[in-house]
Order: structure tokens, then sequence, then C-alpha cells
């Protein structure tokens, strides 16, 4: 008889989803499932709203990482109005980008997957959370919450010019940054990239007793989407797409954002809320949507940039390349990928302060409707983010679509709670470490799913055994 | 120089007041230092006496009045807060609050709106009335201004300083009950009003996140009420003619 065992709902990650393993007659896992049951339908609510709204509209109704939404969402209303913003608009977006990218990843390392990491798969799940980090690690707990307090600091010094008010617009940045922000800036950044640098260290170090992590979480080949620029830096904020395959070969350059429709499809699937993504040209006219899955966020982004731009991070681009073998096919890198990242943002955050040009007071264009359609990007801590508008010819949007990083590792996810259970499920129970490890697979992608930080490592859980005609075999509950 | 008009005694809350006669209980209210909250009230234009939250209590009845729109009387016992003025007030901004889409975090005038000033003043921080918001068309067709009737109240502020100060009157109330809505332009798009022209009194006026700029992102939108004050003094007193045309 098969049996499918559902772990519902999935804690600390971002909201809220399902897996659901089957196992066959043998007791073996056959098939894998992870989806997503709460999503919000928001692209029908913008629906009649301006474009000078959008920013916020969509910065609230999914508020996980509120920062890329503004950003992808006042880039296409640049598009729309038909501006080039001026330049130091750009590099305040850029540094508030950062700023994002500092405080997102840190909560990931630090708050959701370093109990994992630290205090092991197996720890009791009472402490295996942040406050038994704080018990065994506190000075790097400590350190982890004011590294993503910083980064919440230099968003709020520019997104946020006072509360409801984001600073993100269409046509650049509400307000210059002034000289005593800068001068705040630049001395926390001394201590925010202290605190990557030694979270790397103190990772590379446990790599060893991760091995078996390292090949059996979610590791396949897929592509990579990301950013890119003609430099070959890592980018999160401008640039083209590129899509670049398991072995590092670049698949599809020079894609203008404005045309990722010709390359991204999107399935939907009965059971999941979350649209899947998929490249289209290795999907064609098959109905094998897995054949053109992609990973986006920090590891894609790694293995799509040919440097990070800063000295330090390219240093340690080198060990990890060293590492992953070139190009990055396990998921588990993601976490390394995002320690990386966290240290590129504080090193380009201070080229960015120490340019004198931070300060200059022009920082917002203003034009009417000029374009009825736009695509607005960003690198969202977790991968490319899409915005695409229709508008009419006084600015009320007709149509909207949006194609989030979650989105797009979903096939990702799925292979790689398949992994897992094959790898560590073995007869007809599942043990709470081994759970564990499915979620851990799940968390290093540091999905957002709708709108709650599950912080605590505690939260409900539910397993069931369920036959083959969906009757309850038998439950487990936790939290 | 002395006022000569005549005056009265009223009281307002048991403290004796001179007023004159013919004034409304409001103007003798803020002109003595009284506070009594408005909203479709606005100095410089006729009274509408709409909105209601402006109600005070007079001794003789004891019924509700609206001190914009009531005119002072010999020896009027006026109570402006009393329990069951301040659960009409509540009451009234509830309703507001319910009957359109006010979303303050995502909307223009968030942090400027009288509406929520209002809501703070009177203490009201939730709604016990479902939220009906039922969807309403934005009009962005003029190139200076939006009209987002989501987030109209039925003030006629608009209304009345679009036909009393610019004397262009493009905005009219059309339909009745719930179904009212302010209209331009006998229920064109604003973008194709050939009466309109682009003063900006009404933007200026509005108290809410129903009228605003163009390009105005979430919280942007100020509103200048005083502006209208200003000029209708300035009228009266024919501040801006010449004077050797002035009669
Ligand atoms: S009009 Fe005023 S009360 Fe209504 S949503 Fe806007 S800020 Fe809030
Ligand atoms: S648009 Fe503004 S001023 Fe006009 S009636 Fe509505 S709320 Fe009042
Ligand atoms: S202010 Fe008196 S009724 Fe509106």
């Amino acid at each position: 008889m098969s049996k499918t065992v559902t772990i519902d709902p999935v804690t600390r990650i971002e909201g809220h989803a399902k897996i659901t393993i089957g196992l066959d007659e043998a007791g073996k896992v056959d098939t894998a499932r992870f989806s997503v049951t709460e999503f919000r339908g928001f692209e029908e609510f913008c629906k009649g709203r301006l474009v000078w709204e959008m920013p916020s509209l969509t910065a609230r109704t999914c508020g996980i990482c509120p920062v890329s939404h503004l950003l992808a969402s006042a880039k296409a209303g640049d598009v729309i109005m038909g501006l080039r913003i001026p330049p130091t608009a750009v590099k305040l977006r850029r540094l508030v980008n950062l700023g994002q990218i500092i405080q997102s990843h840190a909560l990931s390392f630090f708050h959701l997957s370093s109990p994992d990491l630290l205090l092991g798969w197996d720890a009791d799940p009472a402490v295996r959370n942040v406050f038994g980090l704080m018990g065994a690690e506190p000075e790097l707990a400590r350190r982890g919450i004011r590294l993503r307090s910083f980064g919440q600091s230099v968003i709020e010094a520019i997104a946020g010019r006072k509360v409801h008010s984001p600073g993100i617009v269409p046509g650049g940045i509400a307000n210059p940054m002034t000289a005593e922000t800068r001068d705040w800036m630049l001395v926390g950044l001394d201590a925010a990239q202290q605190t990557a640098e030694e979270a790397l260290e103190l990772f590379i170090s446990m790599l060893g007793k991760f091995e078996r992590e390292a090949r059996a979480f979610g590791t396949f080949p897929s592509l990579h989407l990301g950013l890119a620029n003609d430099a070959g830096t890592w980018e999160n904020y401008d640039g083209h797409l590129r899509f670049v395959d398991s072995e590092g070969n670049v698949v599809a350059d020079h894609i203008d954002v404005a045309d990722y429709r010709e390359y991204i499809g999107e399935a939907s699937r009965h059971d999941s809320y979350l649209k899947s993504p998929y490249f289209k040209p290795l999907v064609e006219d098959s109905d094998d949507v897995f054949k053109g899955v992609y990973r986006v966020g920090p590891l894609a982004r790694l293995n799509v940039c040919q440097t990070m731009g800063a000295a330090r991070a390219d240093e340690a681009l080198q060990a990890y390349r060293e590492t992953v073998g070139g190009t990055a096919n396990s998921s588990f890198f993601y976490h390394y990928a995002r320690l990386i990242e966290i240290l590129a943002s504080t090193e380009l955050a201070r080229d960015l302060l120490n340019d004198d040009a931070i300060l200059d007071p022009m920082v917002r264009a203003t034009a009417g409707i000029n374009h009825r359609r736009a695509v607005g990007t960003s690198e969202a801590p977790r991968g490319t983010l899409f915005h695409e508008y229709q508008v009419d010819a006084s600015g009320l949007l007709e149509n909207v679509n949006m194609i989030i990083a979650t989105g797009q590792n979903n096939l990702a996810m799925n292979e790689t709670v398949l992994q897992i259970a094959q790898e560590w499920i073995d007869g007809h129970d599942i043990p709470e470490p081994v759970l564990n490890r499915v979620e851990a697979g799940i968390r290093a992608f540091d999905p957002c799913l709708s709108c709650s930080t599950h912080a605590i490592g505690k939260m409900p859980m539910e397993v069931s055994l369920l036959d083959h005609e969906g009757a309850e075999l038998d439950g487990v509950r936790r939290g | 120089m002395r006022e000569t008009r005549p005056t009265v005694h009223v009281s307002f809350d048991g403290v004796e007041h001179e007023a004159f006669v013919g004034e409304s209980v409001l103007e003798c209210a803020r002109r003595c230092g009284v506070t009594i909250p408005s909203l479709c009230f606005l100095e410089g234009l006729t009274v509408w006496g709409g909105c209601r939250i402006c109600v005070v209590e007079v001794a003789e009845d004891h019924r509700l009045r609206p001190a914009c729109a009531t005119q002072v009387a010999a020896d009027m016992e006026i109570k402006t807060e009393t329990p069951r003025l301040r659960a009409y007030r509540k009451s009234i901004l509830e309703l507001l609050f319910a009957e359109g889409n006010h979303v303050c975090a995502v909307c223009v005038s968030n942090g400027n709106c009288e509406l929520q000033d209002m809501a703070v003043f009177c203490g009201m921080d939730h709604v016990r009335y479902d939220s009906q918001a039922p969807p309403r068309e934005v009009d962005s067709s003029h190139p200076k201004y939006v009209f987002d009737q989501n987030r109209c109240i039925l003030c006629t502020r608009c209304v009345r300083v679009c036909d009393e100060i610019e004397g262009a009157h493009v905005w009219d109330i059309s339909h009745r009950g719930e179904h009212a809505e302010v209209i331009t332009e006998l229920n064109r798009p604003w973008g194709e009003s050939l009466s309109c022209t682009w003063c900006g009194k009404c933007v200026a006026v509005c108290p809410t996140g129903a009228l605003s700029y163009q390009g105005r992102a979430i919280g942007e939108m100020e509103h200048d009420p005083a502006m209208i004050k200003r000029l209708a003094v300035a009228r009266n007193r024919g501040e801006w003619l010449d004077p050797g045309v002035m009669t």
C-alpha cells in the first residue's frame, strides 16, 4: 500500500506551506510535493489604481521584502513615464537594496537557519531556534541581530520618510540623503562587514560537517537566473537578464527585462497558489515544466556573475567556487552564497557612500504618462522580482503581473524536498530530525510565502500519513 | 474700532459668552476659543450642514443641531461635549470610514487628512460597521489633478469652492442616498472639461485623499484649505481691485 506523508505547515519559513511525501509500496519515497496553501492575489486588487500608488500598494500587500517591491514597482513607473531618473537617485536605490539584502540575509542566516547549522538538525526542537542560539552562541546571535538592524536602519533612512510614506517613488527617491545619515551609515558598515566576515569564516569552518547535506539538499542540475551587467559584476538593481546552466555556460543573455515573457513561462498547479515559472525555450511543446527548472536568489546570482565587484567578497567568491566546483548546484550552498552577498553589500554600500554625489539633492524626476506597458525588476534578497504593468492613458492600472522570487524557485524546491526525502526517509515513519531536514531544505531557499515570520522554530506542525485514497493512517502534531 | 453689531448672551458648557446676532453657533464658538469639530464647514464658503460632525446640544429641547448651520439666540445654553455628542460624532465618522475605501496606509493624503485628524480627535479607533467600499472609478484624466471617488466623503467643499469662489461650477452632486457622488462637467471625465480653469481650488480644500495632484505618491498630498479664507476675505475687502475703480 502506498502512503503519503504530509508536513503542514512548514515552520521557520515566512508563510504557510505544506509538504506531501508519497511512499511507494516498498516504503520508498516516490513523490514529493511542496505547495503553498496561502497566497494573496493582489494583482486583481491593484487594477484601477494609479501607477504612482503601486510601489506602496504592492509593498504593503506583500510585506516581507517591501523594498524589493518598491524598487521593481518604482522602476516600472519610471518606464511608464519614459524617464531616466537622476544618477543620485539610482545610487540611493542601489544603496537601499543593499540594506535590504543585508537585513533579509541576516534574518535568514542568523535567525532562521543557524539554529540548525550550529545546534544540529537533531537538536531538541525546543532549543533549536533563535533563543537556543542565544544561549549557545550569545555573541554570534547578538551580532546577527545587530547586523539585521543595521540593514533595517539603512532602509528606514532612505525608504521610509516617515511611517507609511515610502521614499522610493516612480521618478526616483522622495528625499535626498543628508550628510549626517551618510556618516552614521559609514560608521555602521565597519561592524556590519566584520560580522559578515566572521559568519563566513564560521560557516566555512563547519562545511566539513555538512557533506551529506551539501550532497543531498537539492543537488541537481538546473538553470540559474539573475540580473547581469556588461562588466560581469554582481548585479542587484539594474541590467539585463541572464540564464546560465548547471555548468556555468551562458544559455541566454542580454535579455531586456521587458521581454521576459519570451523566456519565462508560468505554469499553475491545482494544489498550490504559487505559480511555477519555467524557462520556456527548454520546455517548448512538452508538458514537462521541470525541464525548464531554474533557480533564482543568492546561489543563482553568484553563478550568473563573474565577480562581486568588491575586494573582500571577491576573495570569498574565489574560495566559494573552489568549494562548490565552479557553478554551485547544491541548494545547501544558498547559505554560503548569502553570506558572500552580505559581505559584498557592505563593501559596495561603502563605495556608494564615499562618493560625494550621494548627497546631491537632485533625486527625483517627474513626467506624465507616456507609455502603456512597463516591466520593472529588482533582485530581491530571494531572487529576481518582476512587476509588469499595463496602464490606460491616464495612468490607471489595467493589468498587473508579478513574478516573485519564491515562485521561481518553486520547481527547484520540489526537487529539493524529493531529494532530501529520498536520502533520509527510510520506512513508514518520519522522525523529527528528518522532518526538520525536509523543512531545512526549503528554508535554504529562504522562501517568503506570504506575510508572517515564523522565527521561533516551534510552530505548530502537522504530519499526516495518508493512504492513496486520502484517509489519514497516522498523525503527528507538534507545537 | 469697537464692533457695534448687536449682541446676545449665550453659554458654552456653562460658561457665558457674548455672541453677535446672526452668527452661527460654530462661528461664535471659534471666536470665543471653544472647540467644536467640523468637517464640511469651511470658512469662506457657504454653509452646507451635511456632515453633522459639528452637532451640539441646546438646553431648551436637548435636540442635536449642527453648530455650523444654527444661529445663536439670546440665552442659548449650548453643550459641546457630552457623552451623547461624543457617541454621535464617533458613529458619524465610523459610517464615513465604512462607506468608502479608507485604507490610510496606501492613501496619498495619509498624514495630511482632515478625516483622519477628526478620527483621532474624536477617539474613533475602530469601525463597528462592515466596510462597504464599493469599487468606484478613479478619474485621472485631468493633466494636473486626480479624483479618487473611493475617498470622497461628499462634503461638497469642491462643489462650493468651484462655484462660489472660482465661478467655474465644474462640480455637482448627482444621484441620491448611497449612490450620491460628486461629478465633474455634468458627468464627463474631468480631463475633458471645458469649464475647468485648472485653478486647483477644489484640490486645495478637499479634506481627504479624494482630490490630489498628479504624480503624488503615498502620503505626499498636502491640502491648503486656509487659502480659501484668505481669498474670501480679500474678495470681500476688494483687495485686488484698483482703488480708483472701487465704488
Ligand atoms: S482620505 Fe483620509 S481617512 Fe481616507 S484613506 Fe485617505 S488618509 Fe485615510
Ligand atoms: S472630492 Fe473632496 S472636497 Fe469634493 S466632496 Fe469629495 S471629499 Fe469633499
Ligand atoms: S461641519 Fe457642520 S454639518 Fe459639517
